[in-house]
């Protein structure tokens, strides 16, 4: 545990990549087999279930320091990480813990199905024999999120580096569901075999916003567009007689839409199909809203299957026939795509092709991005039509061109202290628009948090303010008397009979301060309304 | 109903017998001030009593004021109420204020620290009825290590950045941290080089205390001579063109704060390092108890957590709001000399 908590200290100080690279690629050169292993499957979030629940270990935390469960808690929301406070609650202790990070993870296993009293008894033990920052590392194997500035990408990197193996190979060969505890190193890096690679997902291929304008990517003719259609990214494989659905967080959501369970009786064994996982209501693309009621279901009711089913409008093939075409170029793969798409449309599958656009000009593609809206995507997409499908986000090839977001000028009204790095600040705020009242007055009814936007010096401003101008306190959250005045930008917009508006808005966040505003000045929820599409 | 001897009302806490302010946050006749930091000694005051070693530093920080020094302990009255300064370990010349009158006896605090910092004269226990507390650091979460580890720590992390071939540069508060850090630094590992705000401040408190050879940075100074060394500046330094200039270099911050890990990261600090001139959670209930104090008042800092927990040991505690910050929150509160000072370095 001692290395592990060390390579995770490290990166969690470091800001600088080639740090991190090289902490990490020292750290799997002298790791043992097993550590690498789980060290591996811990930064590509594949940890063991959770063995005890949160309420417990807050429980038992307390009782360790000797406080009261509230202060425990009241100390957690402005700490912002379960495991943190934990580690920083507990008293220091002078024993020492050799355990390697194998056998933690081994017995963070089996104490799943241990009583509560064992499952105290092994957190109090292990509390104490940890040092400060493995206590920490610690407690983030039981409680999940390990969120420390490591990406999959720059894992593989080092991994590479200390092993030889080629970065995309290795990207390929870490997709997909694999045990920790049963897969050996070599099976997993070092090794290549067929059988295993049956689920496995090909790295998605991710575009960079546009710069600039269209114009800047040159000849028009090279290039080919479509529209970015606003779901779920995911893949669709069908290989020796199976079916399976990844996700762009590489979960395998195969269950989750049974509904696509048909794509087996209609695409040929050896095919991966790009495409975007969307929500269809009643003959056309739902709203985000709607596809949130299929996320995170494991299993789904008949009337929810009816009510909201998705469909897949596939982007690009990347293997058919068993052929890993991804060098293919573009329009080949595309041909290739349309091909199979004619040949089962008959059997009116969920299966869509998300249009291809031939440009005249970079005019033409403006008139397109104007129909966004109105078609239900969030831009446009370009992609240079020789291009092959390269692994991760790279420049060049690959384009997305975004509407600006939807805007509305709304109040600050509550704040709340942020969580990790800005936990002694008020960060994170609620903003509210004009309701007209019967009575011919109004009032602001709170419709949408954010807590992103803002310079840093910004955010002290405005946390200043919020210290000075409390009107009451409710645990972690104050009212504010209303003054300031922000433009809320945001991706998508529905009617949600779950928000006290009436209105869910997606991704909002700040987009600037409008210091010349008053609050007389700000829009009201029937500006809001009008912006829904119809 | 008897008026309390001290008040808190929108100037700051106020002695009504004796119609003076402690710490006053805007401009009063009369002043008593516990220590030199911008949220507890403001300009424009028509008088100011404070503790000897504070004199200097408030002068250098507020100008040509009408201010007078007096001994640790030293009683001095006005209108029959009784004045005394004690040492409160926050920073050079920090004292806890203790006020009686009629036999009642009330202590506030101002910023303090339970631990010898090696500079700051030690916190000193007083007895008191009633006691107003700072609670910057007042949750369970702050357990402070031994100051000698976190200096041992700052040292080998300079050491280290030396071997590699980089300056250090270590943040740290205009005045008290940055004077703490240098006086714990170890000269025989390389030079010691200083912000001009840093400097200046450095020599005021030179006058009182030993501290190591300092070099204030110059745009004379040369880069060469930087590789290797330490570098002391204040927290408002980080990501100017000043510490550009310094390039390659690591980033180091001393504060209370460090003790959480989103705080390093969202400042973009390479290495933070826990060291607060406040009391941790043990500190502030320790030092509760010894005064033997019924009535506790919370000032700045975690006040309604903090008092809501002393409420369940038994005290009578309750909140009171004040304009005091904390000197080693995100904002760090300077005059306009003092914002000019930092941002002139050596341009």
């Amino acid at each position: 545990m001692k290395n592990f908590a060390e390579l995770i200290k490290t990166l969690d100080s470091s800001n600088k990549t080639n740090v991190k690279v090289e902490a990490l690629t020292q750290y799997f050169k002298n790791a043992s087999d097993t550590d690498r292993v789980w060290t591996i499957a811990i930064l590509s979030h594949r940890r063991p279930p959770r063995p005890v629940n949160t309420t417990l270990l807050r429980q038992w935390a307390a009782e360790l320091a000797q406080i009261p469960l509230w202060l425990f808690e009241d100390s957690y929301h402005i700490v912002g990480d379960l495991a943190e406070t934990i580690a920083l609650v507990i008293p220091a202790s002078k024993e020492q813990s050799d355990k390697s990070l194998t056998e933690f993870v081994e017995e963070m296993i089996t104490l799943k199905r241990k009583t509560d009293d064992e499952k105290k008894e092994y957190l109090h033990r292990n509390w104490l024999s940890l040092n400060y920052y493995e206590r920490f590392v610690f407690t983030k194997l039981i409680t999940g999120s390990f969120r420390i500035g490591v990406s999959q990408k720059l894992m593989t990197r080092a991994l590479s580096k200390a092993t030889g193996v080629d970065e995309d190979v290795l990207a390929y060969k870490l997709m997909g569901e694999w045990d920790p505890s049963r897969i050996s190193f070599h099976n997993l890096v070092l090794e290549e075999s067929a059988q295993d690679n049956l689920s496995r997902p090909y790295p998605f291929y991710l575009a960079y916003a546009i710069e600039g304008e269209p114009e800047d990517l040159g000849d028009v003719a090279e290039w080919s567009a479509e529209h970015k259609w606003d779901g779920i990214r995911s893949q669709t494989i069908v290989r020796n007689g199976q079916l399976y659905i990844w996700s762009r967080g590489e979960e395998l959501v195969t269950d989750k839409y049974p509904e696509l369970a048909v794509f087996i009786d209609v695409i040929p064994d050896g095919t991966v199909i790009d495409g975007e996982i969307l929500p269809w209501v009643d003959g056309n693309i739902g709203s985000f809203n709607d596809l949130q009621t299929r996320i995170g279901r494991k299993t789904v009711s008949a009337a929810l299957l009816k009510k909201t089913p998705v469909v897949i409008r596939a982007y690009d093939l990347l293997e058919w026939q068993g052929e890993d075409i991804r060098n293919h170029p573009y329009i080949k793969r595309r041909k290739l795509l349309e091909q199979l798409y004619e040949d089962i449309k008959a059997y009116q599958t969920p299966l869509q092709i998300s249009e291809r656009i031939d440009l005249d000009s970079w005019d033409h593609a403006l008139h397109e991005k104007a129909k966004a809206r109105e078609l239900r995507s969030e831009g446009l997409m370009f992609k240079r039509k020789d291009s092959p499908y390269l692994v991760g986000r790279k420049k060049g090839d690959w384009w997305k061109w975004k509407l600006d977001p939807f805007s509305i000028d709304a109040v600050l009204t509550y704040a709340m202290r942020g969580s990790g790095r800005r936990s002694n600040l008020f960060t994170d705020y609620t903003f509210a628009l004009w309701e007209d009242k019967e009575d011919g007055t109004r009032e602001l009814v709170t419709f949408a948090k954010a807590y992103s936007g803002l310079t840093d010096a910004e955010f002290r401003m405005v946390d200043d303010y919020i210290k000075k101008n409390t009107l009451e306190r409710f645990g972690p959250v104050r009212s504010v008397t209303p003054k300031l005045v922000f433009e809320i930008g945001f991706e998508g917009i529905a009617f949600s009979g779950r928000h006290k508006s009436g209105v869910a808005t997606r991704f909002p966040r700040i987009l600037r301060w409008r210091h010349d505003k008053t609050i007389e000045e700000a829009n009201s929820i029937d500006d809001l309304k009008a912006m829904i599409p119809k | 109903m008897k008026q309390p001897l001290l008040a808190f009302n929108d100037k700051g806490i106020y002695c009504a017998a004796a119609d003076v302010y402690l710490d006053p946050w805007r401009a009063v006749p009369k002043a008593i001030i516990t220590h030199g930091h911008a949220d507890h000694s403001r300009w424009g005051h028509g008088s100011y009593i404070t503790q000897h070693m504070n004199v200097p530093i408030i002068r250098h920080r507020l100008g040509d004021i009408n201010v007078t020094g007096k001994d640790w302990g030293e009683t001095f009255t006005i209108n029959g109420v009784k004045f005394s300064f004690h040492p409160a370990g926050h920073i050079v010349g920090s004292a806890q204020v203790r006020v009686e009158h009629k036999g009642e006896v009330w202590v506030f605090t101002g910023d303090y620290k339970t631990e010898d910092d090696g500079l700051s004269t030690p916190y000193e226990v007083v007895k008191c009825h009633t006691f107003i507390t700072e609670n910057t650091f007042g949750l369970p979460a702050f357990k402070w290590t031994p100051q000698a580890e976190v200096m041992a720590d700052v040292n080998s992390w300079w050491a280290q950045n030396r071997a590699d071939g980089q300056t250090s540069i270590l943040f740290g508060y205009t005045l008290g941290k940055a004077q703490r850090l240098l006086k714990h630094l170890d000269p025989d590992i390389g030079r010691i080089y200083t912000h001009g705000a840093v400097e200046n401040m450095t020599q005021v408190i030179r006058q009182m205390v030993d501290l190591p050879e300092t070099i204030r940075i110059t745009p004379e100074t040369r880069k060469e001579d930087l590789l290797g060394s330490i570098v002391l500046a204040p927290p408002s330094a980080h990501g100017s063109t000043w510490i550009r200039r310094m390039t390659p270099y690591v980033t180091g911050s001393a504060s209370g704060w460090m003790a959480f890990r989103g705080h390093r990261r969202r400042r973009a600090i390479d290495k933070g390092f826990v060291l607060s001139d406040h009391c941790d959670w043990p500190g502030l209930l320790e030092s509760i108890r010894a005064t033997g104090a019924e009535k506790i008042i919370c000032t700045h800092g975690y006040s309604d957590i903090f008092s809501t927990y002393l409420r369940e040991l038994g005290y009578d505690a309750r909140t009171e709001h004040t304009q005091y910050e904390g000197d080693e929150g995100d904002t760090e509160v300077r005059t306009a000399a003092e914002a000019e000072d930092e941002e002139g370095g050596t341009q």
